[in-house]
């Protein structure tokens, strides 16, 4: 198959899924899903085999090309887009045929699991065409049905905490893209395209450019949980189902930033907004700092997790300063590898909150000592997936965090290290306050006891896929080279 | 065995014990001990092979692709061998004494495979062949060690742990640092004798930070005052925990890591024309004489313990940072010397709490007529600490003081003079009260057997107190550490 088909495959699979599960009914939601999840993840490494292999994938659908037509473009950084939610996305579908799964549960599970198939495999499709749309009006409409999705999984504990986090999701969802949808509205007024490459060649520095380039940037950076607009992360992550909080946590989050780098990088023409890179990275490094504090201050693993990835978030915000002129390709390079190492270690620390869940009667850090004795395959996730987020060697939290770490030496800009040095310390304060009660003894013998294994197990492999990025970096950032994205620093 | 996968089977044959360890059942005692004792007997062939092969002049080396333009380098060289053959020695003993020490305690999977865990993390220190790589594995000793240092869980335990980790992550954060800034300046960094740095043609002010960040960053397992803190509180520790952080692996790869920054990526000329190896040198002579100072007011023997490492661990540093091929010779073979006095101490210590329940110098009255082969053992490492000739600290003290005069830098002697005063200030209150004074109160709590203790427990410190004086007695022998040391230094200052 063509590079195109893939890419095509990639969108449409998952959005039949969708479609079936909703038909099939709660029975034959979570086959569905794992036949869809299995289908969704060979269409994206067909993807990116292509595009090792002949560089950017490029295909107009239907023929139409721009300024009407949708254009789907895979380069190398869609590709390992799209690689990240496949590998996610398989253990978070497993991991959830196991939460929602089996009869039982009472009308409030069995809504769930009606529910949980048809929006989750929505969310997957519209994640994979916003990693794949080439004009900022698709960009919108992906955007818009990635948060939409999202909204409603955050919804569907459908306890009081749960309806409320995901009120104050929505709008804040739709607030973001509201923002967007003005500032590409602008765009589209003054220069008449709203294809990327267009804009990019249309667009001089002037009131226009500022105004729809602070609204896109800001509209984004508030669905990216920028510090200070991440209020509404911690409780809406942190209160959804743990296969959904993966979901989000890993993937979600980082649609939003995918997209300030295309704006930043390719779109907006860097004298558009000249302070714009310092200021999101300032704000990146006080993200960095308040959410590791906040995460210290957390008495349940899920608000640990939560607020963490504010303060990983962070780091990735770094990239922005970083990447002018000299450390473009390093920078990318290093947020590339973050990301991806990011979204893996998160959403195991999430999966294996659910598997403590389903095993212990909450998530409260003081219930879990001894949980290496008592569940160890979980006791070794939450710690491996711990290893990569404190990125600590030879983890892919640190191959990202290091190649950061040398754009900021190398260009002299220094300063930007202070924040992720600083951060490393305090993420070990919060990741050593869970990684002890595993190891504390327990008042009387506390027994072992069981989550589906099936829960525990994705848990466990997606945090060795973490570690393991950080083993062979180099493979990733083949695929982050491939098409042009990264020219010049392919090892 | 070729030449790459050399290295790599040495790194491998601990870790590869050690991860099926963790997936044995708990009650495997026997297929546990049996892949421990394979794992380490293994090493020591590899390492014997190794050996040999080095001093015929034969360079093994394992390399893969790493970061954009950086590789993962294991390499055996002269400085390399002198770490992992003591690493790989005392693991082979520190195993058996924890055995049984152990027997009968919980989580013993758990607390092997992290043991075997943390032994390749230090071969990964001593055969890592440039600077990245010697960072990865620094932290994964770091890691691994952790869950070893809170073993027993207790609240005392835990806190224990925490003081390790805030100094040690604070301390690779600064290494990465200057990693990273060195990475910058330089390109990736390989291991040299005579360093890389006088090639550079970058500002001698951004070299001299690039140091500080280092050595401070090392310097924490090195346990260098004022970053020593983390040491005393981690001796909350079974004992053969103590015996690896303090003689196997982790004070251990702190003091390596210097010798290997000044030397191997400085460069002794280099760094002394940019004036940084003196304020390192005064440093360890301020830790040398402070550990020994604060070892006199502890009564609990482990601590009184602890503050001697920090202290006698500052010796190598001292031989490292003054110029001159004597006192090098004097650090490099105090790095073995040091580990195998040090790991006798502590075995002694832990069969004094195991068999009797002494863990306080105040409590030792009579223990040599109760436990005389232990006591006669722990007596020749003090001696050795204190010394006394022909013990192997002897040795070690006479070249860091003779390179010290050569070198012109007669405070060293000073300073080795008052610490070893201070060192029989610590130590022979012990002896005399244990071979002196009699016992007239029952013991704490005493476990009575066929032997003074355990065979497991009593054969280590045998060996490794034989090893004391053999290392003093036949110093002058190609095979003895100070023999090696010879060959890493001429290698090091020759043409």
């Amino acid at each position: 198959m063509s590079g195109a088909a893939w890419a095509i495959g990639a969108v449409l699979v998952p959005l039949a899924g969708a479609t079936a599960a909703l038909v099939g009914g709660a029975r034959a939601g979570r086959w569905v899903g794992l036949a869809t999840a299995g289908a969704s993840a060979a269409c994206a490494g067909g993807l990116a085999s292509a595009v090792l292999a002949g560089g950017t994938v490029r295909h107009r659908v239907g023929g139409w090309g721009a300024p009407l037509g949708i254009e789907l473009r895979a380069d190398g950084l869609s590709a390992l887009m799209l690689v990240m939610v496949a590998a996610v996305g398989i253990a978070v579908t497993v991991s959830a045929a196991a939460y929602f799964g089996g009869a039982g549960g009472g009308e409030e599970q069995g809504r769930r699991r009606l529910l949980f198939w048809p929006l989750w495999l929505f969310l997957w499709a519209a994640l994979d065409a916003l990693f794949l749309a080439a004009d900022v009006f698709n960009v919108y409409v992906t955007l818009e049905l990635v948060g939409l999705s999202a909204v409603g999984l955050v919804a569907l504990a459908g306890d009081r905490a749960a309806l409320g986090a995901a009120a104050r999701y929505l709008v804040l969802a739709l607030l973001g893209s509201l923002a967007y949808l003005l500032g590409v509205g602008l765009l589209y007024a003054g220069l008449g395209t709203l294809d990327a490459g267009g804009i990019r060649a249309a667009l001089g520095p002037g009131l226009l450019a500022t105004a729809a380039g602070a609204l896109v940037l800001g509209g984004l950076a508030l669905k990216a949980a920028l510090f200070p607009l991440h209020g509404w992360l911690p409780p809406a992550h942190a209160g959804a189902p743990a296969p959904v909080s993966a979901a989000l946590s890993a993937l979600v989050v980082k649609a939003a930033f995918y997209l300030l780098v295309r704006f930043t990088r390719e779109i907006l023409p860097g004298a558009a907004l000249p302070r714009a890179e310092v200021l999101l990275g300032a704000l990146g490094a006080a993200g960095i700092v308040w959410g590791s504090l906040q995460a210290l201050r957390q008495d349940r693993l899920k608000g640990v997790v939560a607020y963490s990835t504010v303060a990983q978030l962070g780091y990735l915000f770094l990239f922005f300063p970083l990447a002018r002129d000299a450390g473009a390709a390093t920078a990318l390079s290093g947020a590339g590898l973050f990301a991806l190492a990011h979204a893996l270690a998160k959403a195991a620390l999430f999966l294996a909150s659910g598997a403590i869940l389903k095993a212990l009667p909450s998530d409260r850090l003081d219930g879990l000592a001894g949980l290496g004795s008592r569940m160890p395959l979980t006791a070794a996730a939450v710690a491996v997936a711990s290893v990569s987020i404190l990125a600590l060697p030879p983890s892919g939290g640190f191959a990202g965090k290091w190649l950061l770490l040398s754009t900021a030496f190398a260009t002299g800009r220094w300063g930007w290290a202070v924040p992720m040095l600083l951060g490393g310390v305090l993420a070990a304060g919060y990741s050593f306050r869970v990684l002890e009660r595993a190891i504390a003894s327990t008042p009387g013998d506390a027994p072992p006891v069981r989550a589906p294994l099936a829960m525990e197990l994705s848990a466990l492999a997606l945090a060795l896929a973490a570690f393991a990025v950080g083993l062979v970096p180099w493979a990733p950032l083949r695929l982050l080279g491939a098409g042009g994205a990264l020219a010049g620093v392919a090892p | 065995m070729t030449g790459a996968a050399l290295p790599l089977a040495v790194v491998l044959s601990s870790a590869v014990p050690g991860i099926a360890i963790f997936f044995l059942g708990e009650e495997r005692h026997l297929a546990r001990t049996a892949l421990n004792l394979v794992g380490a007997v293994a090493k020591i062939a590899l390492l014997a092979a190794a050996v040999a092969g080095v001093a015929g002049g034969t360079a093994y080396e394992w390399r893969a692709a790493f970061l954009p333009g950086i590789d993962l380098v294991l390499r055996v060289d002269a400085p390399a061998l002198l770490f992992a053959v003591l690493s790989g020695a005392l693991w082979l003993l520190t195993t058996v004494y924890a055995v049984a020490y152990l027997e009968g305690a919980p989580h013993r999977s758990r607390f092997f495979g992290f043991f075997s865990l943390c032994v390749s993390a230090s071969m990964g220190v001593a055969l890592a062949g440039n600077l990245v790589t010697f960072l990865v594995f620094y932290e994964l000793l770091t890691l691994t060690t952790w869950p070893l240092v809170v073993h027993r869980g207790t609240p005392k335990a835990l806190r224990g742990g925490r003081i390790y980790l805030a100094y040690t992550l604070s301390g690779s954060a600064l290494l990465l640092a200057g990693v990273a800034w060195m990475h910058a300046v330089a390109g990736p960094v390989e291991f040299t004798a005579r360093g890389v740095i006088a090639a550079l043609d970058a500002p001698p002010s951004t070299l001299r930070a690039i140091f500080a960040l280092m050595a401070a960053g090392i310097g924490v397992k090195a346990a260098l005052v004022p970053l020593h803190g983390w040491l005393p509180e981690a001796m909350v520790a079974p004992a053969p925990v103590s015996a690896l952080l303090h003689a196997v692996a982790v004070v251990k790869a702190g003091a390596f890591g210097i010798v290997r920054l000044v030397y191997d990526v400085y460069g002794i000329e280099s760094g002394e024309r940019l004036g940084v190896l003196a304020p390192l040198a005064a440093v360890a002579g301020v830790t040398i004489v402070w550990g020994s100072f604060r070892a006199l007011f502890q009564d609990d023997l482990k601590r009184r313990l602890a503050y001697s490492t920090v202290s006698q661990v500052s010796y190598v540093v001292l031989g490292t940072a003054i110029v001159g091929s004597i006192s090098t010779v004097g650090g490099l073979v105090h790095l073995v010397h040091q580990g195998i006095m040090k790991i006798t101490l502590f075995f002694c210590a832990g069969n004094l709490a195991e068999t009797l329940g002494v863990h306080a110098v105040s409590e030792l009255r009579g223990a040599g007529r109760r436990m005389p082969l232990t006591m006669a053992a722990f007596t020749v490492a003090a001696l050795g600490m204190i010394g006394l000739p022909p013990f192997a600290g002897f040795v070690s003290k006479w070249y860091l003081g003779v390179g010290g005069l050569e070198a012109g830098q007669g405070w060293v002697v000073l300073v080795l003079a008052a610490s070893s005063l201070l060192n029989a200030a610590y130590f022979m209150p012990i002896l005399r009260a244990a071979w002196l004074e009699p016992r007239v109160e029952p013991w704490p709590h005493e476990v009575r057997g066929r032997y003074e203790a355990a065979l497991g427990l009593l054969v280590p410190p045998l060996v490794t107190a034989a090893l004391v004086v053999l290392a003093g007695l036949f110093a002058g022998s190609d095979l003895s550490p100070l023999g090696w040391a010879k060959l890493v230094v001429g290698r090091e200052y020759g043409p």
